[in-house]
């Protein structure tokens, strides 16, 4: 069969905000730049982030970068290259201000200024106290973003190849990427899109737990399609959740209920944070309250059917009180947990929010992977940014406003290191023959298939699986088991069968492809969870606790690396922490604590 | 509605942007939009093309309906 194939300097899988940052970059080049997308590009995920975006502008008060930097070493407990992490929080300000220029609508101060408010884990003076970072547009920050960069792409006159789905990364016998196959969702039709340089951009994969507040679209096709190529994952055990999320469906319940009096309670309805934290009970810190949740979970005394949630009771407030204070909440109990939160509790479980780990690059957004002895060799052709992309600058626990940093900087970078490289005169390199075959197989096995798995239980199989044995707080034994299950669960997600067989809109075909992204990024989680034997930032084991010898049970001696996941053997390897910053003395080991 | 008409409209209800809607659309069109007359047909495809703040604002009673033709539509997503 013979594949159309679309020519492009560079093609850039992802219109979320790191991608639309690239195709700037590339585009304003004057290379010719498409960029793919499942979804119109103000569609992705980046416009549900309403928090803001780091920079240290010091506009509403005094400000460094070297101040950001310390925080996010710290909040990364010590896991972040320090080399990308100064790269990042220096280039903040101007990355920023950029947008700016862009048109984004940023809160403005009385003069003028963009307007900037505080955000948890960012302090001024080296950890001293909170310090106003945080710069948003109203509560419609992501999405401003993007249409401020989506205008910018426009004008630059990138291409956008709207719901069109990347299947698989195309790699020749050297190992140089050459682009991707993709299949437009309106036909069904596979296209092949040869590139000088392919950039992924692909956002996070936090649909890979049962409870997540990621939207159904994360479904880390980026790390699946990398993965499919012999591209490792790193740090792939680091993900970051949120105390409350409403539990089936992963919608998040602010942090502002329980700071109006709201109570976590157990089947036996006790105030079970008290047991705990004595003191701050249900006001401790998210890790703290998630890791109480999922012990009571474990032992036996969660709620419903299966006990897998906790309660969380607002039923003594006044109704007014709730309706002025916590406008949202009652529509929230009412439309997914069907629950009248004036009258009944709430059910609640620790949920899946961000994704740390991902595609392994160097600060400059170029793919980095082990060949001949050299742990971070470039993968020439191949970029990435965003949640997809590994720098890795938040480490083993991400500080919130600084993915949207992240997107900009890294995405940027990737866009610049790509110019870069074109510019020094590489051809396109030539196809291999095989070039479609791998995804043309997959997807006739998928739609030939007879008796196989079914999608929709292959993926609740999964997402049951990594809730229960990789979630908030880990166990020794759970992560064991969780290990043969996945492996279990990853052989029917290889005999995926679908019942319509349509062509053009064939909505159940593109799930099953997402399906067999998943499984590679649950897996890759899995194995690298039970591997890693201390806690660190996200990674909490019950069979690493907090001792004199091992404070809050990290234990730098033997772990102070990031995990290189390798798909083609289920094995793993480690690469070392870069310690060393670009141009400022190292922030030194301590113990982290707040 | 035509098969591909419907499928393509599905794609648009469940990959959205936020979350909330990923839900409640998915939830409507499995149970509640074949309900609908040809012409409520045609006037959720008009919502489901809204930006995504803007229709969890409206789903949510957040902000009223200015359209008289959203109300029971609305209603509907709300019910379901
Ligand atoms: C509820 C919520 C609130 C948040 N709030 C904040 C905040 O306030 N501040 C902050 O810094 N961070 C926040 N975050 C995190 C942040 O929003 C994300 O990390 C970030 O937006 C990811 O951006 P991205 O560009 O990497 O990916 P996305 O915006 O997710 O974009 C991914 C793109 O890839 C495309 N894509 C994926 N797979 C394929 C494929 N196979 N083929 C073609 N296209 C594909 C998608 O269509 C999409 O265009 C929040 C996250 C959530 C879930």
């Amino acid at each position: 069969m013979s594949i159309p194939v679309l020519k492009f300097d560079a093609v850039i899988v992802g219109a979320g905000g790191a991608g639309l940052r690239s195709a700037i970059q590339l585009s304003e080049a004057g290379l010719k730049t498409a960029v793919l997308s499942k979804v119109f590009p103000t569609r992705s995920h980046t416009v549900a982030a309403q928090g803001g975006v780091a920079a240290s502008l010091g506009n509403s008060e005094q400000d460094h970068w070297t101040w950001h930097m310390y925080d996010t070493v710290k909040g990364s407990d010590w896991l972040g290259d320090q080399d990308a992490i100064e790269f990042m929080c220096k280039k903040a300000n101007e990355v920023v201000v950029e947008l700016e220029h862009y048109g984004m609508p940023f809160d403005r101060t009385d003069d003028g200024k963009i307007y900037q408010r505080p955000f948890g884990g960012h302090m001024s003076n080296f950890g001293e106290k909170p310090v106003r970072r945080s710069c948003a547009a109203a509560d419609r920050t992501g999405h401003a973003m993007l249409h401020a960069m989506y205008q910018r792409n426009v004008k630059a006159n990138t291409q956008f190849f709207v719901e069109w789905m990347a299947l698989d990364l195309i790699r020749d016998e050297e190992g140089h990427v050459l682009g991707v196959t993709a299949m437009e969702m309106e036909t069904g039709q596979i296209v092949i899109f040869h590139a000088r340089a392919t950039i992924f951009a692909t956002g996070g994969a936090g649909r890979i737990f049962y409870s997540s507040t990621n939207a159904f679209i994360n479904t880390g096709d980026g790390l699946g399609m990398a993965a499919r190529a012999g591209i490792p994952l790193e740090d792939m055990e680091f993900w970051q959740f949120h105390p409350t999320g409403v539990a089936g469906a992963g919608v998040l319940i602010t942090e502002g209920v329980r700071g109006e009096g709201g109570i976590l309670r157990n089947s036996s309805k006790e105030r079970f944070m008290e047991r705990y934290a004595p003191n701050a009970k249900d006001l401790a810190s998210r890790d703290v309250v998630s890791r109480a949740m999922a012990t009571e979970i474990k032992e036996g005394r969660g709620c419903g059917v299966n006990k897998d949630y906790v309660l969380l009771d607002i039923t003594h407030l006044d109704p007014a009180t709730i309706m002025k204070r916590l406008p949202g909440i009652h529509e929230i109990g009412l439309q997914f947990a069907g629950v009248d939160c004036l009258k009944e509790p709430l059910p609640v479980v620790p949920t899946c929010h961000y994704q740390m780990g991902g595609i392994p690059t160097h600060y400059s957004g170029r793919v980095v992977m082990p060949k001949d002895g050299d742990m971070s060799s470039v993968v020439p052709g191949f970029y990435a940014g965003g949640e997809c992309a590994c720098a890795s600058v938040h480490g083993a626990n991400r500080l919130g406003t600084n993915s949207l940093l992240d997107l900009l900087v890294f995405g940027k970078s990737a866009g610049d290191s790509a110019v870069e490289d074109l510019k020094a005169g590489k051809a396109h390199r030539d196809l291999p023959k095989d070039a479609a075959d791998k995804s043309l197989a997959r997807i006739s096995a998928i739609d030939n298939r007879k008796g196989g798995a079914n999608v929709h239980e292959t993926r609740l199989a999964m997402q049951r699986t990594m809730q229960d044995h990789a979630g908030v707080f880990r166990f020794g034994d759970m992560l064991k088991q969780g290990v043969s299950k996945i492996l279990e669960v990853e052989k029917a997600a290889r005999q995926l069968e679908i019942k319509d067989k349509s062509m053009a809109w064939n909505t159940a075909r593109t799930e099953a492809l997402e399906m067999e992204n998943l499984i590679e990024v649950a897996k890759a989680t899995m194995i690298s969870a039970e591997a890693r034997k201390e806690s660190r930032g996200a990674h909490v084991r019950d069979d690493a606790p907090d001792t004199a010898e091992f404070p809050n049970g990290r234990n730098d001696k033997e772990w102070l690396k990031h995990t290189l996941f390798s798909p083609v053997d289920n094995s793993i390897s480690y690469k070392p922490v870069n310690m060393q910053p670009l141009t400022v003395e190292p922030v030194e080991l301590k113990t982290r604590s707040y | 509605m035509e098969r591909k008409d419907y499928e393509r409209l599905r794609w648009r209800c469940i990959r959205r942007a936020l979350l909330e809607l990923d839900i409640t659309l998915t939830r409507f069109l499995d149970d509640g939009f074949d309900k609908l007359t040809d012409e409520e047909q045609q006037v959720f495809v008009e919502l489901a093309d809204w930006e995504d703040h803007e229709l969890w604002y409206l789903i949510s009673g957040k902000t009223e309906c200015e359209d008289p033709r959203f109300a029971p539509i609305v209603a509907a997503i709300r019910k379901s």
